[in-house]
């Protein structure tokens, strides 16, 4: 325990020696510019970070623990709850693990209407990570922009699913609802919209000087501490190698649609920001693409398999055996195949992985998350010794880390 | 068309209003709370689009301070867990009085769907709750909802310094 008479600080695990004149200074959990509650154990020389540990923990819900008691459709609205800005990534990355788990095929619309809630999401996790790096930098003005059409995509979601926030809007075995009337042109409408609204901020960003100083040559990643750290994403990506799921294993219809994965050779926070910037208007690009895809698709929304999905609603209603297995399914629960399966998608934030052990009960054995923001908050302890304080702020908002998905 | 019967400058005045000094204040109170940037989850989310462009929190008086120190309001946006639960009352304490807590969710109010054996069951539990303000996420209009019935609550309330002591759950 701490002793009250001497001047040493305490942690709980942590021993410092302490012979030089450092100090330290404890960040977090609650910061305005911490992205959630991140604390930093941070030993200073003058100015200078010497040595970071950071410490999660802190929004740790059980979430795991969760999932092993519940049947798979019921846990999954707590994975909204994971990566809470982009919460259809994580949805679909629990609904495809237990597909393939199953063995399902997703009808082709329900696919296409998936991509575009994926690609929407990308579009706000990238919209609020500019809107808070740039808040977190001194940038007010671009947090206002960026909110702004921030709320013209949470309109789309509200339109298709009712919730702006956590959606649950992807169902294992597909989706529940076709696209409302109306929505693909409120849809091209803000593809149309939203490049102007990007060039706005690159045109606040790009060439501003002090946007310019706080980001160049801050936080440099090479690729070999990239690699070593398990990076992903625009992490990943901004050190020069060209990595994205949605090219090396195309999952749903990501082989036929076309579009360019930015790469930076940069290595710091500010070839970081142009590949954010740049895959915005690649998520643009996917999603005007699936508009005619749409169109072209029969209208089934949810995959056959009466042992694992409920039949459509009208079925239930008519058919006697149909209403009987949606009274098991519900009561009970789908029971997949024994096995094992790890299925990675492109999150926003970088590689987001499901593992699913199930041993045929209805609840799986385990189930473990791996979140891109997790390793990214591990490379901190890496990245920033060498740096100023004040440059903290900015990595950090530069990794844009969640801490729904570190913690679970 | 109404005419005054009054005639003011003949009267020898301005317009008087006749009010309290504990309701002066109060009305000054709750036009002017600064909540505190304390995010926790998923709600801070909708905290933070609460104060941005469409929503618009500042119509209110409210402008998000980084310090406890200058704040009136504490909205607690998200799941408080048992690691973190120390850290809110410390903060809870550093406030200057008066001070007034939302609780944003249903994580920060019951737990909500998070029964385990990290989560606090209930922000109450730590500190005392004015607002309870229930969703998950709440929308930004719920949160400005109670915000304004906070509002109300402050200008019922007498604006001695000495308040009574707030009841924990």
């Amino acid at each position: 325990m701490q002793k009250v008479n001497r001047l040493k600080p305490f942690f709980e695990n942590l021993v410092f020696e302490r012979e030089d004149n450092n100090m330290i200074i404890n960040f977090g959990p609650q910061h305005p510019s911490s992205h959630g509650q991140l604390r930093l154990i941070l030993e200073l020389d003058g100015e200078l970070v010497t040595r970071a540990i950071p410490d999660v923990g802190y929004l740790h819900r059980g979430m795991e623990k969760m999932a092993e008691n519940m049947i798979y459709n019921e846990f999954l609205p707590t994975t909204d709850r994971m990566d809470y800005i982009a919460s259809t990534s994580n949805n679909y990355g629990f609904a495809l693990a237990v597909e393939k788990l199953i063995g399902l095929e997703v009808p082709r619309r329900a696919q296409i209407i998936r991509m575009m809630l994926l690609e929407l999401s990308r579009l706000t996790s990238h919209l609020f990570w500019i809107a808070t790096h740039a808040l977190d930098v001194g940038a007010m003005t671009v947090f206002l922009y960026a909110f702004r059409e921030r709320e013209y995509a949470m309109d789309l979601f509200e339109e298709y699913c009712g919730a702006r926030l956590t959606h649950s809007a992807v169902r294992i075995g597909g989706v529940p609802l076709d696209l409302p009337q109306k929505w693909l042109i409120h849809l091209m409408k803000f593809i149309n919209d939203m490049p102007e609204a990007i060039e706005t901020y690159e045109g606040l960003l790009d060439q501003n000087r002090i946007w310019k100083m706080r980001l160049e040559e801050v936080g440099v990643i090479t690729p070999e501490m990239a690699q070593s750290w398990g990076c992903s994403g625009p992490m990943l990506r901004g050190s020069g190698i060209a990595w994205d799921i949605r090219k090396e294993e195309p999952y749903e219809l990501y082989d036929e649609v076309e579009f360019d994965v930015p790469v930076s050779d940069r290595c710091d926070s500010y070839g970081r920001y142009k590949i954010h910037m740049q895959e915005m208007r690649e998520s643009l690009k996917i999603l005007k693409q699936l508009i005619p895809m749409y169109k072209e698709t029969s209208p089934e929304l949810m995959a056959h398999a009466p042992k694992y999905i409920s039949a459509p609603k009208e079925q239930i209603m008519t058919q006697n055996y149909s209403l009987m297995q949606h009274f098991v399914l519900v009561t009970q629960g789908m029971r997949p195949p024994v096995g094992e399966v790890y299925v990675a998608t492109e999150s926003p934030k970088g590689e987001l992985g499901f593992y699913i052990n199930s041993q045929g009960d209805p609840y799986p054995y385990r189930l473990k998350l791996r979140a891109p923001s997790f390793w990214h908050t591990s490379i901190l302890q890496e990245l920033l010794p060498g740096q100023y304080l004040a440059d903290v702020v900015t990595i950090i908002g530069n990794a844009n880390i969640v801490f729904g998905e570190i913690d679970r | 068309m109404a005419q005054h019967k009054i005639n003011y400058l003949s009267e020898g005045g301005l317009p008087v209003a006749l009010t309290t000094v504990d309701k002066l204040v109060q009305w000054g109170r709750s036009n002017s709370l600064w909540p505190m940037t304390y995010g926790l989850a998923c709600c801070a989310i909708e905290m933070m689009a609460t104060g941005g462009s469409r929503y618009d929190f500042d119509r209110f008086g409210t402008i998000f301070r980084a310090s406890p120190r200058q704040s009136d309001v504490l909205i607690i946006a998200g799941t408080l867990t048992k690691k973190h639960s120390p850290f809110m009352r410390r903060l809870y304490d550093q406030m200057s009085e008066p001070k007034w807590v939302i609780s944003m969710g249903s994580c920060a109010n019951t737990g909500g769907m998070f029964n385990t054996y990290a989560t606090v069951q209930g922000a109450d539990r730590i500190i005392p709750v004015d607002i309870y303000l229930p969703g998950c996420a709440p929308r930004p209009e719920s949160l400005q909802y109670a915000l304004m019935l906070l509002q109300k609550k402050i200008r019922k309330e007498p604006a001695s310094r000495k308040l009574k002591p707030k009841r924990l759950v």
